[in-house]
């Protein structure tokens, strides 16, 4: 189930590179984020609302390609 | 948490306060044997943690031991307040003279505790204070600077007992300030202490609630004393509601959401905040409110656990609309609770803007917080407007 109030996008590149992958599961202290086997990202979503917007995904990956996003500001 | 009298009296005795022979008993057999040992006149007493047990009729009287089995079959069976009797406490009569009263407990508006103390003792205090105020005195102490039997003098002639009975009637009461502080508790009280036709005084009947929070540090005297560990010994048995709060709130160790008492009103309460849940409920009785719940939440609940709790209130059966009001807020997020409670409205298939009352979280994160109520459409208030004032417009609402 997709978060009512928050969003996180993450590019596809960063996605599938193990490496980041593991440290934007290290920094997320509410488990948005997950590996699947072959190592890539996945995107938790039924935790997305726990989200309590510290931008350490946004500081642990290369610059712009994880993106944070308030539903509610839409 | 509170004790069984005849727990308290172990307390007590521990401590050298003067009590008479008991003996607690779970048979009509014991309680003859009980009563053969006391050699005399018996008082039978049921073991519950409800007040009312003499109104109840669950105290008896008994010249033999034949006649303290029969009135421990009467006993047994009567429930006080809904409660049944753990056992029955079996104490030789006393010749009572004259009867007092004291008690320690808290008074959390100057945040110390008082000993009360009245020499019109065996009835009820409330009375009392209400039609002989002059025979009550109250006496705030500290619990950080040592105390002193003198304490105790003051308190006991202040109601004009002097004499060998104000000498009698001091080590009692310093013992029982000395057992309030030395185990936590937030009531310690004996009711009637008595002084007994030779002019020598025992305590009669003993009330001690610790608090909850004191369990882990008093667990050897839990232990010796026979309180298992998962014995809640709260006034009641926790309802289902109850239960499912207390389930909703273990499953994620953030924060507290699902702290909750049941009532039999119609608005749903989700407050807290260092004190602020006790006003806030307070203050929608006030203005006419009846609520449907107690509540605490704090400490930085997760959006899961916040959404649960506001599911459950909206589940109970009568409940029409929620209020979540707290008071301001520095270790709780405004935006993360204002999430919960919109998400709970809408997984239980209602309208937030309809459904929430009013909410009043002022402090860390109100900013963001207040943008998501606004896109729900649900009417907030910030620190400008009281926690009383808060309560009265979710009352106007119902
Ligand atoms: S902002 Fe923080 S909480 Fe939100 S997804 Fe990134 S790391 Fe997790």
């Amino acid at each position: 189930m997709p978060g009512l109030f928050i969003d996180v996008k993450v590019a596809d590149e960063v996605a599938k590179n193990a490496e980041t992958a593991k440290k934007l599961v290290e920094v997320c202290a509410v488990d948005i984020f997950a590996q699947n086997d072959d190592g890539s990202l996945r995107v938790v979503e039924e935790n997305l609302d726990e989200c309590v917007l510290c931008d350490l995904c946004i500081d642990a990956a290369p610059r712009g390609s994880v993106e944070v996003i308030k539903l509610y500001e839409s | 948490m509170r004790f069984y009298e005849y727990e308290s009296k172990a307390l007590f005795r521990r401590h050298g306060m003067p009590l008479g022979e008991g003996h607690v008993v779970n048979s009509n057999a014991e309680a003859r044997a009980a009563a053969e040992a006391i050699g005399g006149p018996v008082v039978i007493k049921s073991q519950v943690l409800s007040g009312g047990r003499m109104k109840a009729g669950a105290v008896q009287f008994a010249d033999t031991p034949d006649e303290a089995a029969e009135k421990y079959d009467f006993v047994l069976p009567i429930e006080v307040g809904g409660e049944k009797a753990r056992s029955v406490l079996i104490e030789a009569k006393s010749p009572v003279a004259h009867e007092y009263f004291v008690s320690v407990t808290w008074d959390g508006r100057r945040k110390l505790p008082v000993l009360l103390f009245s020499d019109m003792g065996g009835i009820d205090i409330e009375e009392v204070a209400e039609t002989h105020p002059e025979h009550l005195s109250r006496t705030h102490f500290s619990t950080i600077l040592p105390i002193s039997e003198r304490i105790a003098k003051e308190a006991i002639s202040s109601v004009g007992v002097s004499g060998g009975d104000l000498n009698r009637l001091v080590p009692i009461v310093y013992k029982l300030m000395q057992v309030f502080l030395q185990y936590d508790l937030t009531l310690a009280e004996i009711n009637p202490v008595a002084k007994l036709e030779d002019g020598s005084f025992i305590v009669l009947d003993g009330h001690v609630d610790l608090e909850a929070e004191a369990r882990g540090e008093h667990k050897k005297l839990l232990v010796e004393l026979g309180i298992g560990e998962d014995e809640t010994r709260l006034a009641r048995p926790p309802t289902e509601f109850e239960l499912e709060g207390a389930r909703l709130n273990a499953v994620d160790h953030r924060g507290v959401a699902g702290n909750v008492v049941e009532f039999d009103g119609n608005l749903g309460l989700i407050i807290g905040a260092g004190g602020g849940s006790l006003t806030l409920f307070d203050a929608v009785r006030k203005h006419g409110g009846k609520p449907a719940n107690y509540c605490e939440i704090g400490g930085n609940p997760s959006v899961g656990k916040a959404c649960n709790l506001t599911k459950l209130i909206l589940g109970k059966p009568g409940v029409e609309k929620i209020a979540v009001m707290m008071n301001v807020v520095s270790n709780t997020r405004v935006d993360i609770v204002a999430r919960g409670v919109i998400k709970g409205c809408l997984e239980a298939g209602k309208d937030p803007s309809k459904v929430i009352t009013i909410f009043r979280i002022p402090g860390a994160w109100e900013d963001e917080g207040f943008k998501i109520l606004e896109k729900y459409g649900v009417e907030y208030c910030d620190r400008s407007v009281s926690m009383y004032e808060a309560a009265g417009r979710a009352v106007a609402k119902l």
